[in-house]
């Protein structure tokens, strides 16, 4: 029997959906080198983390960092270099190791090995490291021969690399073309017959096709799923929130209600921005709240309504000021300062909550190329923290402010941000955590960090 | 924004390329991001479960809010040729039979545009073998013309066991085959197999390199995708890599009677009622009784299913999505109390129970969007009794039973009864098992008169009876 299936169900479980799964499981990157691993093994970890499966990955490349402190040359990685090897090997099973104490002892879920795992012989090692232990196999392998993408590739992210901070981009691009060449001779693929009993998904030329292998569970399927729909089309994800509203201005919480002056001033200066930045068919997303659609309507170009992007509900505190939520629910107040994320308010939602309710937007976001959202403070907070990995404890306190744009570009293995405020004055919304989060402490500490309002 | 105006909107035809209205379905479970209609077009032998694949999905569809319809060849050729004699009539060399079955395939691509033209559909699946090149080349300059995606789905399967339970199940029972023996039909039918692969040439991997299908082999052990194009692909692809055969069975019920159901009172969050907790402990004695091998339980956040599954005794697992529709502004009330603060809120609803959206509320449409990973999770699993709310239960019914939207809000779900759902041939068997204990009536018919101006009386005519 599977070490880890005999795991009991862990109480958090109660609050949230279904249980992904009792084992844990090891995604296993297998490809050339430049065939996007990382990328795909960095991506896959925030996704999975995001929606609350805590996932790690294990880059072998670094253990060999460490361990050969300064790069020499491609040499290194010829298969008749018996010395290169030896290391190399022992990096994995370092690797390895802290896989087993982050999956056994850590309370992780998910482990994304990201090596190049060329041969069968290095994928059996693996397979029978993860038998021993219960986890679960799922191979993901990148096939690519389109010379251009992994030229793109070697200037994107592997010029940058500490391997190559000594070099000129010509020598680094030379000795990354033999080091490529090093493993192509003793590369085995994942194979449709000797294989089929593996569980796998090929990602042939960067998602033009896809062969997928025995998924067993109901992770896999939803990594499958995620897999499908990224691509790699240089883009821009433009995240704003609605024009200052009526509510926002008197300092009440949720409702739906209209812009204010200001924010129609913001919404009019929001259309001017999308010109001038002329953006290749941009789309343009807004809850089916009114002051996200009043200021969409302000950029006179077709926008798509997401039920899914309307704001947190407050529940039994929607359109209450701070200063009305401490004097008739001081405890929950408190309650929801101790523990942002997961705090759910009477007959309403929390952060976490609204999470799994934007996993779609995220995941459609992901097939898209330009797009425009316009939603509000806690479901931006929530979208942010998904492109810039940002933890569960850090979410609810990420800063987005009324009447600034935040313009996100993925490049190399993460997401550029440029921040352009509008110039259109606007009141601050964002509430910092107050250092007393005490269920019995005052109503001064508990309304200290409140921002001003009317 | 209050239901009524959203639900204005929705009489908008939908508009095809150009701009799209603002309102253009709001609250669609889809976000319409697809202006062109989809042909889904099955390829595969006979026997190798392309009708299976086309109802399922083509229910799925519908139930998600995407206007899909089957276009199944096979029975535009039991109209054209009255009654069926022997596999003779698909031998590849009988040239009548061939002109006959070409003239349905074109008969019913002529009724796919027709339904993509007048009656607004977004998806047609054509079910048929297009086993060869030459009929696949027929449709994809069809679909070119008349401006059509293309996405095809091809069966591939060579387990003679699975093939045999195929023929067993949907083709002996076929009207091709009514009053042979069973015998005869089978050896008649693998006959028929034979006729066609002849000239099966399955999708290639380089020759087609430039369509957009998916190979699926065996029954789901691998699957080959090609060249998604677009959102409504990428989600029929998610859908057919998590469906399965596996015979299973799937119970559905609401929790027992509440303290709020006895005073006729909806939503809210109490918990049972004496009887409820008698409900509960019956269920459990059924449930154990039934002998279930891995019985998954599932339950929403709220306290009456929670209360209802502690005494079944099993581990369970619970889903916000479950949760009961949110009534917003008429939450904890009776229809009495709603009739009285919100009559025209009240009528809207009966006028369009469906699509209509509770002040600060959801609306049914909304709560199958929101089930949809419950669905989706369900197809995964193997046997599950899902504890759930009177609207939640209505929604899911109405996938497994292919109700429409229309239909779906007025669906028969009384309290303390079971229904098990056994998956067999295209459809679901449905058993209903009430559990002997009594319980209010809690399921409001459309009045006659929907009207905003009708009388107190008119609009209370249906109410259950309560406390």
């Amino acid at each position: 029997m599977m070490r880890g299936a005999g795991r009991s169900k862990n109480t958090q479980n109660l609050d949230r959906t279904v249980c992904m799964t009792n084992c844990p499981t090891l995604i296993v990157t297998v490809g050339l080198p430049a065939r996007g691993k990382t990328y795909i093994s960095k991506k896959l970890t925030r996704y999975l983390n995001w929606i609350g499966v805590p996932t790690k990955e294990f880059n072998v490349g670094q253990y060999r960092r460490e361990f050969v402190k300064i790069y020499k040359s491609f040499e290194f990685f010829r298969p008749d270099n018996e010395e290169g090897l030896k290391i190399r090997k022992q990096c994995a099973s370092a690797a390895l190791n802290d896989v087993r104490q982050y999956l056994t002892d850590e309370g992780g879920q998910v482990a994304v090995f990201d090596a190049t795992n060329t041969t069968r012989e290095r994928r059996d090692t693996i397979i029978r490291f993860a038998e021993q232990n219960g986890f679960k196999v799922f191979f993901v392998e990148s096939v690519c021969e389109d010379p251009d993408v992994i030229a793109e590739n070697i200037v994107q992210v592997k010029l940058g690399s500490p391997d190559y901070t000594h070099c000129n981009t010509e020598e680094a691009v030379e000795d990354f073309m033999k080091r490529i060449k090093c493993y192509e001779n003793s590369y085995q693929t994942l194979d449709e017959v000797l294989d089929r009993e593996l569980s796998y998904i090929k990602i042939i030329d960067v998602g033009r096709r896809y062969l997928v292998n025995r998924v067993q569970d109901h992770i896999q399927s939803r990594i499958v799923y995620y897999l499908m729909n990224i691509h790699i089309t240089p883009r821009s994800i433009y995240l704003c929130r609605h024009g200052e509203s009526d509510l926002n201005v008197k300092g009440r919480i949720g409702g739906d209600s209209g812009l204010s002056e200001r924010g129609k001033e913001f919404a009019k200066r929001l259309g001017q921005f999308i010109q001038e930045q002329d953006i290749s068919d941009l789309k343009v997303w807004t809850s089916q709240m009114k002051r996200t659609i009043q200021t969409a309507e302000a950029l006179s170009v077709p926008y798509e309504q997401w039920k899914a992007l309307n704001e947190i509900d407050a529940g039994v505190c929607e359109e209450m000021m701070y200063e009305e939520i401490q004097e008739h629910y001081p405890l929950e107040f408190a309650l929801r300062d101790q523990d942002k994320y997961r705090y759910r308010y009477p007959k309403g939602e929390s952060y976490e909550d609204l999470v799994q309710r934007l996993e779609p937007v995220i995941m459609e976001l992901e097939r898209q190329e330009n797009v425009l959202v316009i939603c509000h403070q806690a479901v931006m907070r929530c979208l942010l923290a998904y492109f810039l990995d940002k933890s569960a404890e850090e979410l609810p306190y990420l800063k987005c402010p009324l009447h600034t744009v935040l313009k996100l570009t993925p490049v190399a293995y993460g997401c550029k941000v440029e921040s352009i405020c509008l110039n259109v004055e606007a009141v601050n919304t964002h509430r910092d955590r107050p250092e007393n989060v005490n269920v019995h402490r005052t109503k001064e500490d508990a309304l200290q960090t409140v921002p001003p309002h009317l | 924004m209050n239901g009524a105006s959203i639900t204005q909107a929705m009489a908008e035809p939908p508009v095809c390329g150009g701009r799209m209205p603002r309102f253009q379905r709001p609250h669609a479970s889809v976000p319409q991001f697809t202006n062109s209609p989809t042909m889904i077009v099955m390829v595969g032998l006979p026997a190798r479960g392309k009708t299976y694949i086309s109802k399922k999905l083509t229910r799925y569809l519908n139930w998600i809010g995407v206007p899909t319809k089957v276009f199944n060849v096979g029975q535009y050729r039991r109209e054209a040729v009255k009654s069926y004699k022997s596999f003779e009539f698909f031998r590849p060399d009988n040239e009548e039979a061939m002109k006959i079955r070409k003239a349905c395939a074109v008969a019913a691509l002529k009724d796919v545009c027709e339904y993509f033209t007048r009656e607004h559909g977004q998806v047609a699946v054509f079910d048929a073998t297009n086993t060869t090149r030459e009929r696949r080349e027929v449709i994809l300059s069809f679909a070119k013309e008349n401006g059509y995606k293309v996405f095809f789905v091809e069966s591939l399967c060579d387990d003679p066991e699975i093939i045999a339970e195929n023929i067993k199940q949907v083709k002996l029972s076929s009207p091709d085959y009514i009053g042979c023996d069973k015998e005869e039909a089978v050896a008649d039918f693998l006959k028929r197999i034979e006729c066609y692969k002849i000239t099966y040439v399955p999708l290639d991997d380089d020759k087609d390199r430039n369509l957009s299908y998916i190979k699926i082999f065996n029954v789901g052990s691998r699957y080959l995708v090609n060249r998604v194009q677009d959102h409504i692909q990428s989600r029929i692809v998610y859908y057919l890599m998590n469906i399965h055969v596996t015979p299973r069975t799937i119970y559905l019920c609401r929790h027992g009677e509440s303290e709020l159901n006895l005073l006729g009172r909806i939503g809210g969050d109490s918990g049972l009622s004496p009887r409820g907790i008698k409900f509960a402990a019956a269920l459990g004695t059924y449930i154990r009784s039934q002998c279930i091998p891995d019985l998954k339980i599932w339950t929403s956040h709220m306290r009456r299913t929670i209360q209802t599954a502690e005494a079944v005794g099993v581990p369970y697992e619970q889903w916000k999505a479950l949760n009961e529709i949110d009534a917003g502004v008429c939450e904890e009330m009776t229809y009495e109390e709603i009739q009285d603060h919100y009559p025209e809120e009240f009528a809207l609803r009966d006028q369009d129970k469906y699509r209509y959206r509770y002040p600060k509320g959801e609306s049914y449409e909304d709560l199958v969007h929101r089930l949809e990973p419950v669905i989706m999770e369900l197809e995964r699993q193997e046997n599950v009794l899902v504890i759930c709310h009177q609207a939640v239960m209505r929604c899911l019914l109405a996938y497994f039973l292919d109700k429409s939207a229309e239909e779906l809000p007025y669906l028969k779900c009384p309290l303390h009864t079971v229904l098990k759902l056994t998956p067999v041939a295209y459809g679901c068997k449905v058993e209903s098992i009430f559990l002997n204990i009594e319980a209010v009536n809690t399921h409001r018919d459309k009045p006659m008169n929907v009207d905003v101006s009708r009388d107190p009386e008119e609009a209370l005519l249906t109410v259950p009876e309560h406390i």
